[in-house]
C-alpha cells in the first residue's frame, strides 16, 4: 500500500487559551483532490500553515510524502506548493519577475522557459511584464496559481483558489486543476467555501469546525448520509449544529 | 487559455550546496529587480551619501581656515562621515530587504518554498554589499574633485575598514530585523534609528579616549570604534595599526555569530506563534 501524501497525527496548535487546531487526525491518500471544508475560524489556514512547516504545532506530527514535516522539511518542500489569499507576491515587481524568482527558488531546470509554458498554460502571458501591484484581483489569482505550480508539486495545497474569479475563470480553473491532477498523480488539498467546487473537484473531504475534524468522506456519500441535495446543505447542518446529524464519524 | 502537455522533466536533480547557492542567487535576484525597477530607490541609495559629504566637506573647508589641525588632516571627517555611512547602509540595507518582504506580505510564500532562514540571510548581506557601493562610490568619487580628497589613498586599509564596518551594520540589520519580526512592522522605526545609538561611542569623528572613562571600554567592544580609532591612525599619522583591524575582526565575528543565532531563534519563535502567515501591511 502506498504511503499517504499527508498524514497527521494528533495535530494541535493553541495560542496560549485559545485552541486553533484540536488533535486532529487524518490522511490524505496519493493522487487524489480532497477537499478542507469549515467556516470562518474553523482551523483549516491552520492546518494548511502546519503542514507546510510555516508553522509549528504545539503537539502532533505530520507526514508529508513519507517525510517528517517537524524533522525533514526541505527533503519534501521542493515537491510541494502552495497558494492562498492571505500571502501575496511582490507588488513591485513584475509577474515575469515573480515567477523567475520562485522558478531560481525551487530550482527548476530550465526557469525561464518553464515561467513561459506555465504563463501560456494559465493565459498570464499577455501580462507578464507588468507589475504585479497592478493586476486584478483575478488576474492575481492566476498569478498566485502559476506561482504554485511552477514546479509541478506532487503535493498541492490550495487555500480558496477560486475566491476573486469570476465564474467563467473559476470552471477554466478547476477544468485546469483537475487535468494537472490527473496528469501528473498529484495530490491536492483544497481548503475552500465554494460548495459546488469541492463536489465537482474533490473524491473526498474533511469538514472542520472549531479546530476538530467533525465528519470526513466523500461528499457524495455526506450528501447521502444526511439526506440532502447538495453538499451546501450539509455544510450548514454541520454549521449550525442541526438536530443531531454530527455522525459518528467524527473522532 | 490552453492547457499545454508537458512531458519533460520541471525539476532539477543537483548537488544541495548547487541548490543552496541557486536559492541565494534567486533572492539577491529578488532584490536587484526591485532596485532596477525604481529610480527613486535607485537615486535614494546615493542622494543622502552625496548630500552628507558636501555638508562636511564644506565644514572641512571652513574649518581648515581656522585650524591647523584641520589644514593638514582635511579628510578627517570627510572619511568618517564616508566610512559611517557604509555602516549605516549595511544597518539599512539589511532592515530594507526585510521589510521589503513584509510589507508584501510575501514571507510565507519564501518560506514555503526550499529557502532557508541562513541562505536568505545571506543573500541579504550579498544584496547590502551591492546597495551599499551604489550608494557610496557616487560620493566617495564627487569628493575627489571638490575637496581634493580621496578616501581611496588610503588603500588596502580602505578595503578593511569597508568590510568591517558593513559586516557590523549587516549584524545590527538582522537583529533589528528580527526584532520586527517578534513585535510586528510597529517595531519599524527600530530598524532606521537603532544603529545610532551607538553612533556617539564609536569614534566617527572624534577619538574615543574624550568619551568618560566608564565608557570607553563599552566603545571599545565594538567593532566600529576599532575601526575609526584606527581610520584616524592612517589620516592623521599616515600608519595602518593592524591590532585595531584584528580586534575589529574578531569582535565582528562574535556580533556576526550572536546577530545570526539572534535572528534564527526569532524566525523559529515566528513559526511557533504563526507570524509568518499574519506579517504584512
Amino acid at each position: 500500500m502506498r504511503e499517504p501524501a499527508i498524514r497527521a497525527v494528533g495535530l494541535s496548535k493553541r495560542y496560549g487559551e485559545v485552541v486553533a487546531v484540536d488533535s486532529i487526525d487524518f490522511e490524505v491518500a496519493q493522487g487524489e483532490i480532497v477537499g478542507l471544508l469549515g467556516g470562518n475560524g474553523a482551523g483549516k489556514t491552520t492546518t494548511i500553515a502546519m503542514i507546510l512547516g510555516l508553522l509549528l504545532p504545539s503537539a502532533g506530527a505530520i507526514t508529508v510524502l513519507g517525510c517528517d514535516m517537524l524533522r525533514h522539511r526541505y527533503r519534501v518542500l521542493p515537491r510541494m506548493n502552495f497558494s492562498s489569499p492571505y500571502v501575496d507576491l511582490p507588488k513591485r515587481l513584475k509577474v515575469r519577475e515573480n515567477l523567475e524568482v520562485y522558478a531560481e527558488l525551487y530550482g527548476l531546470a530550465r526557469p525561464r522557459a518553464r515561467v513561459r509554458d506555465i504563463a501560456e498554460e494559465l493565459g498570464i502571458a499577455e501580462f507578464l511584464d507588468r507589475p504585479n501591484g497592478q493586476l486584478s484581483a483575478g488576474q492575481r489569482t492566476r498569478v498566485a496559481l502559476a506561482k504554485s505550480l511552477l514546479n509541478e508539486p506532487d503535493l498541492l495545497l490550495l487555500d480558496e483558489p477560486t475566491a476573486s474569479l469570476d465564474p467563467d475563470t473559476a470552471h477554466w480553473v478547476r477544468e485546469y486543476l483537475a487535468q494537472y491532477q490527473r496528469r501528473r498523480a498529484a495530490t491536492i488539498l483544497l481548503a475552500s467555501h465554494n460548495m459546488l467546487e469541492v463536489e465537482r473537484l474533490c473524491s473526498e473531504t474533511l469538514i472542520m469546525k472549531t479546530g476538530r475534524i467533525v465528519d470526513r468522506g466523500p461528499p457524495a456519500s455526506l450528501i447521502d448520509r444526511y439526506g440532502r441535495q447538495t453538499l451546501e446543505e450539509v455544510f450548514l447542518d454541520i454549521a449550525r449544529g442541526r438536530a443531531g446529524v454530527l455522525p459518528e464519524a467524527a473522532q | 487559455m490552453t492547457a499545454v502537455p508537458r512531458d519533460r522533466a520541471v525539476r532539477a536533480e543537483r548537488p544541495a550546496a548547487v541548490q543552496s547557492a541557486r536559492r541565494i542567487y534567486a533572492m539577491v535576484l529578488r532584490y536587484l529587480y526591485l532596485l532596477r525597477g525604481s529610480l527613486p530607490r535607485l537615486l535614494d541609495l546615493c542622494y543622502w551619501p552625496t548630500m552628507q559629504m558636501l555638508l562636511w566637506g564644506l565644514l572641512t573647508q571652513f574649518l581648515a581656515t581656522k585650524t591647523g589641525f584641520f589644514a593638514e588632516a582635511a579628510g578627517y571627517l570627510l572619511a568618517g562621515v564616508l566610512l559611517w555611512d557604509v555602516m549605516f547602509r549595511g544597518n539599512i540595507g539589511i532592515a530594507l530587504s526585510f521589510l521589503e518582504e513584509m510589507w508584501s506580505r510575501n514571507l510565507a510564500q519564501l518560506f514555503a518554498s526550499p529557502l532557508r532562514a541562513w541562505e536568505w540571510a545571506l543573500s541579504l548581506f550579498v544584496t547590502t554589499l551591492i546597495r551599499t557601493v551604489i550608494g557610496i562610490l557616487p560620493a566617495a568619487l564627487l569628493a575627489i574633485p571638490l575637496y581634493h580628497f580621496s578616501i581611496f589613498e588610503m588603500g588596502w586599509a580602505l578595503v578593511a575598514f569597508f568590510f568591517n564596518l558593513l559586516v557590523f551594520g549587516c549584524a545590527i540589520g538582522l537583529v533589528t530585523s528580527g526584532l520586527v519580526l517578534r513585535w510586528g512592522l510597529g517595531a519599524e522605526s527600530l530598524c532606521w534609528a537603532g544603529i545610532f545609538l551607538i553612533q556617539p561611542i564609536s569614534g566617527v569623528f572624534y577619538p574615543i579616549a574624550i568619551l568618560p572613562d566608564w565608557l570607553i571600554p563599552v566603545a571599545l567592544a565594538l567593532p566600529s570604534a576599532h575601526v575609526f580609532e584606527g581610520m584616524r591612525a592612517v589620516l592623521v599619522d599616515g600608519v595602518f595599526l593592524t591590532h585595531h583591524l584584528w580586534k575589529a575582526m574578531a569582535l565582528n565575528l562574535v556580533y556576526l555569530a550572536l546577530s545570526l543565532a539572534a535572528f534564527l531563534a526569532i524566525f523559529r519563535n515566528a513559526r511557533r506563534r504563526g507570524a509568518l502567515l499574519q506579517m504584512g501591511e
